[in-house]
C-alpha cells in the first residue's frame, strides 16, 4: 500500500500531503474586538470542511477572510499556494454563498446564475446550457424569469447555491447553505453537495449552525468559539473524543461529571466522582497528576439503563430514579434523578415495540446505569 | 313656535355628538381616502385651477384693457352664450423663430446642467452613503446648508464672484494665469456655474436616499463572481440606482428649463432661456395671452417627455 492510497480519505494525516487552504496566524480586529483570533488551519483539496460553532463566534469572519472581503489584522492565507493578500476578490478561485444570499434583485433568477459565467466571457449557448443544468439541479426550472423578490425564502436559498456553483470554483465557500430549505430539500442538497463535491473535487468549506449537518456532510469538523478554534477533527474525534467540555456540550449531548484522579497508569485512570457516588475507570492513560480535578464526560446512548442491580463490578455505575420519559420513536430518553439531585439523560433504543405503552422503567421506579470503560471521556478543561 | 324650538336646542348637542362621532367613523374606516384626498385637493385648488386659468387666457385676445385680454366666454343679447377660442398665440409661437430657438436654447442649457449635476452628484452622494455615520451626517448638513439664505442672495454672491474686479478673477491674476480680467459674467459659462450650483443639491438627495438603500453585499457577490469594479459598476450599480438617476434628473431638469432669476441675473441678455422671455411677455410687452401660451408650451414640452417615460416605464415592469 503506498502512502498515497493510506491518506486517500483522510489527507490531513499525510505528513507529506500539501494543504490546499493554509491559514497562518490569522486575526481579525474590528476596532477593539477581536473576531477571529490568530487561527492556524490547512485545509485539504477536496476536502469538505465545516466550521461550526454558535452566533457571533466568527465564522462568517473567517470565510470572508477567504473569499477576499475583509483583510486580516495580520497573519496570511494561502490558496493553492499563492499568497492572497494582494489578490483582489474577483480573481480569486473561490466562491462563495452568502448568508444573506446576496442576489440581484434587478435580475431574475436565470440572470442571476449566470452572472458569473458572463463575466468569463463564456459562449451564450454553454451559458445557457449550463445555467438549465443547474437550475433543474436545485429544482427551479419553473423559476427562471421570477425576480429574487418573487421567491421564497428557500428557493432564494437555491438560486444563490446555484450561482455559487456555477463557476465550478476550486474552493467553494457556503455561510449557512441549507438553513431555510425543508428536511427533504435539505437531505436531498446535502447528497448533491456531496456528489458535486466527489464529480468536481471541489473543496469546500461550510460554515453551519447544524451539528447534524456537520456530522453528515463534512469530513473534517472544527468547532469554534470566540474566534479560536476548540478543536478540529474528523466528525468521529469530535464526536468521540471531544478534547473540552465546550466541544463536548456543542455536539450532541452529554452527562458530565465532576471528579478526581485517585490513580492513574499508562493504560487506565481511575477517578472518583466529587458530588456523586460514582468511581469511574476509562480504558485509556493520560498524563494527569493523581488527585486532579477532571470532568468524566458520558454519551447518553452509551449508558445502559436497567432495574436490576448489576452483578459485583462496583466502578462505573450509579443508581437513579426515572423522572421523565421522552418517547420518540426510534428511541425513548429517559431523564434519570441521582441521588445527588442531578438529572441526567439516557437513551434507549426501541428495538422491539413497547407493548401496549410498556416501557424499559417507568415513572418513579428506582433504575441502575452503568456504561463500558471504553465509553467514558476524561477532559481536562 | 316655542315647543319646536325647545325641541330643536334639546336635539342639536344630541345632533352635534353624532356628527362627530359620525366623522370620527368616516376617519377610521375612509383614513386611506382622506390621506390620498387632502393633497389631491390642494393640487386640485392650487395647481389645477391656475393651470386652466392660464390656458384660458392662453386661448384669448390680447386687449388694451384690464383684464388685458378678451373673455373667452360671451352672454350674447339673446341669451346664447358664444365661445371664442383663438389659436393664434399658439401659431406666432411657432412662427416666430425667437421663441422656437428660446425653447431649444432652454432645452440645451437644461439638459446640459442636469448631465453636469448628474455627474458632479452621483460621485458626491456615493462618497456620503459610504462614509462612517457621523461624517455622514456632517456632510449631508452640507448639502443642505446652502438652502438656508435666500437663493436670490446666493445668486447675486455669484455676480460678485465672476465679476470682472471679483473674486475670480483677482485669484486667477494673483496666480498669474491671466494678466487681465476675463469676461466671466454675461456668459453661457456663468449661466451653467449658476444652475449647477444651484441644483446639484437637488440630484444628490435623491440619489442619496436611493443609495442609501443599496446592499453593499451586492458588490461584494459581484465581486466573488468575477466581475471588476468597473464592471460591477454598469451591471449591478447604475440599474439599482437608476429611480435615483431619474428622480434627480427630473428634480434638476424640469426647474433649470424654467429658470427666469439665474438666466437674467448672470446671463443678462446673452443667453436666451424661455423663464426670460416669459417674463417680458408679461411685463415688458403686456402681452397676457402670448406669455401664456409660453407657459402652456413649455408645460407641454416637458409633460409629455415624462409620460412617454412612465409609460414606457410601466410596461417594463409589467413584462418583468
Ligand atoms: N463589520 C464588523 N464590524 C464590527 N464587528 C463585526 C463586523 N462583522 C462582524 N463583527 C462581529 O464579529 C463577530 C463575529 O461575527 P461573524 O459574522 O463572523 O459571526 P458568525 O460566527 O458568522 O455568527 P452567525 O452564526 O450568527 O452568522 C460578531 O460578534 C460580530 O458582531
Ligand atoms: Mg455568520
Amino acid at each position: 500500500m503506498s502512502s498515497q492510497d493510506e491518506f486517500e480519505d483522510q489527507p490531513w494525516l499525510d505528513p507529506d500531503a500539501v494543504p490546499f487552504i493554509s491559514i497562518r496566524g490569522v486575526t481579525k480586529k474590528f476596532g477593539d474586538f477581536v473576531a477571529v483570533d490568530s487561527v492556524d488551519l490547512d485545509i485539504y483539496q477536496g476536502e469538505l470542511f465545516c466550521l461550526l460553532g454558535g452566533s457571533g463566534c466568527g465564522k462568517t469572519t473567517l470565510l470572508r477572510m477567504l473569499a477576499g472581503f475583509e483583510t486580516p489584522s495580520s497573519g496570511s492565507i494561502f490558496i493553492d499556494g499563492v499568497e492572497m493578500s494582494n489578490v483582489p476578490p474577483y480573481e480569486r478561485p473561490v466562491n462563495m454563498m452568502f448568508q444573506s444570499y446576496a442576489l440581484f434583485p434587478h435580475m431574475n433568477v436565470e440572470k442571476n446564475v449566470a452572472y458569473g459565467l458572463k463575466r468569463d466571457g463564456v459562449p451564450k449557448e454553454e451559458i445557457n446550457l449550463r445555467v438549465a443544468e443547474m437550475l433543474s439541479m436545485v429544482e427551479l426550472t419553473d423559476f427562471s424569469q421570477r425576480k429574487p423578490h418573487q421567491l421564497s425564502g428557500g428557493q432564494r436559498q437555491r438560486v444563490a447555491l446555484a450561482r455559487a456553483l456555477i463557476k465550478r470554483p476550486k474552493v467553494l465557500l457556503l455561510d449557512e447553505p441549507l438553513a431555510a430549505l425543508d428536511k427533504r430539500l435539505r437531505e436531498q442538497t446535502q447528497f448533491e453537495l456531496m456528489n458535486i463535491q466527489e464529480k468536481l473535487g471541489v473543496t469546500f468549506v461550510v460554515v453551519t449552525h447544524d451539528q447534524e449537518e456537520a456530522m453528515t456532510l463534512s469530513t473534517r469538523i472544527a468547532v469554534m468559539d470566540a474566534g479560536e478554534f476548540e478543536q478540529i477533527g474528523s466528525p468521529t474525534e469530535i464526536y468521540e473524543y471531544p478534547d473540552s467540555r465546550m466541544v463536548a456540550d456543542f455536539i450532541g449531548s452529554i452527562n458530565m461529571f465532576e471528579g478526581r484522579v485517585t490513580q492513574n497508569s499508562s493504560d487506565h485512570i481511575s477517578v472518583s466522582g466529587s458530588e456523586e457516588d460514582i468511581e469511574f475507570f476509562v480504558d485509556y492513560g493520560m498524563s494527569i497528576k493523581d488527585g486532579n480535578k477532571v470532568w468524566v464526560a458520558v454519551r447518553p446512548e452509551k449508558m445502559r439503563l436497567s432495574k436490576e442491580p448489576p452483578t459485583a463490578k462496583k466502578a462505573n455505575q450509579i443508581k437513579g430514579m426515572v423522572q421523565d420519559i421522552g418517547y420518540l420513536g426510534d428511541i425513548s430518553i429517559y431523564r434519570i434523578k441521582l441521588a445527588s439531585d442531578r438529572v441526567i439523560d439516557v437513551t434507549v433504543p426501541n428495538q422491539i415495540r413497547p407493548k401496549d405503552g410498556k416501557h424499559v422503567a417507568y415513572w418513579e421506579d428506582e433504575v441502575y446505569l452503568d456504561w463500558d470503560a471504553a465509553s467514558a471521556i476524561v477532559l481536562t478543561r | 313656535m316655542k315647543q319646536i324650538t325647545t325641541l330643536d336646542r334639546m336635539k342639536a348637542p344630541v345632533m352635534a355628538r353624532n356628527w362627530a362621532s359620525e366623522l370620527m367613523g368616516f376617519l377610521q374606516t375612509q383614513w386611506k381616502a382622506v390621506v390620498v384626498f387632502v393633497p389631491f385637493f390642494w393640487l386640485l385648488v392650487f395647481f389645477l385651477a391656475p393651470f386652466f386659468i392660464i390656458l384660458k387666457i392662453s386661448l384669448a385676445e390680447s386687449l388694451i384693457a384690464s383684464p388685458p385680454f378678451s373673455p373667452l366666454f360671451e352672454w350674447a343679447e339673446d341669451g346664447v352664450m358664444s365661445i371664442r377660442i383663438i389659436f393664434d398665440n399658439y401659431s406666432y409661437l411657432w412662427e416666430d423663430e425667437l421663441y422656437l430657438n428660446t425653447y431649444l436654447s432652454s432645452l440645451k442649457i437644461s439638459t446640459i446642467s442636469t448631465v453636469i449635476c448628474l455627474l458632479l452628484g452621483y460621485p458626491m452622494a456615493y462618497a456620503i452613503v459610504r462614509s462612517p455615520p457621523t461624517t455622514k451626517n456632517i456632510l449631508l448638513m452640507m448639502v443642505i446648508l446652502p438652502f438656508w439664505t435666500s437663493f436670490l442672495l446666493r445668486v447675486y454672491a455669484w455676480m460678485g464672484l465672476l465679476a470682472d474686479q471679483g473674486l475670480v478673477n483677482d485669484f486667477l491674476i494673483w496666480a498669474g494665469f491671466i494678466e487681465t480680467p476675463v469676461r466671466l459674467m454675461y456668459s453661457h459659462f456663468a449661466v451653467y456655474v449658476g444652475i449647477v450650483y444651484t441644483y446639484v443639491p437637488f440630484m444628490i438627495l435623491p440619489l442619496y436616499a436611493n443609495m442609501e438603500k443599496l446592499d453593499m453585499e451586492l458588490h461584494e457577490a459581484a465581486a466573488d463572481l468575477g466581475s471588476k469594479p468597473t464592471t460591477t459598476f454598469f451591471t449591478i450599480t447604475l440599474p439599482l440606482t437608476w429611480p435615483g438617476i431619474v428622480a434627480g434628473s427630473l428634480l434638476v431638469f424640469i426647474p433649470a428649463t424654467g429658470e427666469f432669476v439665474i438666466p437674467d441675473l448672470l446671463g443678462g441678455g446673452n443667453v436666451l432661456m424661455i423663464g426670460r422671455v416669459l417674463f417680458n411677455e408679461f411685463h415688458a410687452n403686456h402681452d397676457w395671452p402670448v406669455a401664456s401660451a409660453v407657459a402652456i408650451a413649455l408645460l407641454i414640452l416637458l409633460v409629455v417627455p415624462m409620460m412617454l417615460y412612465q409609460r414606457v416605464q410601466a410596461k417594463e415592469t409589467e413584462s418583468d
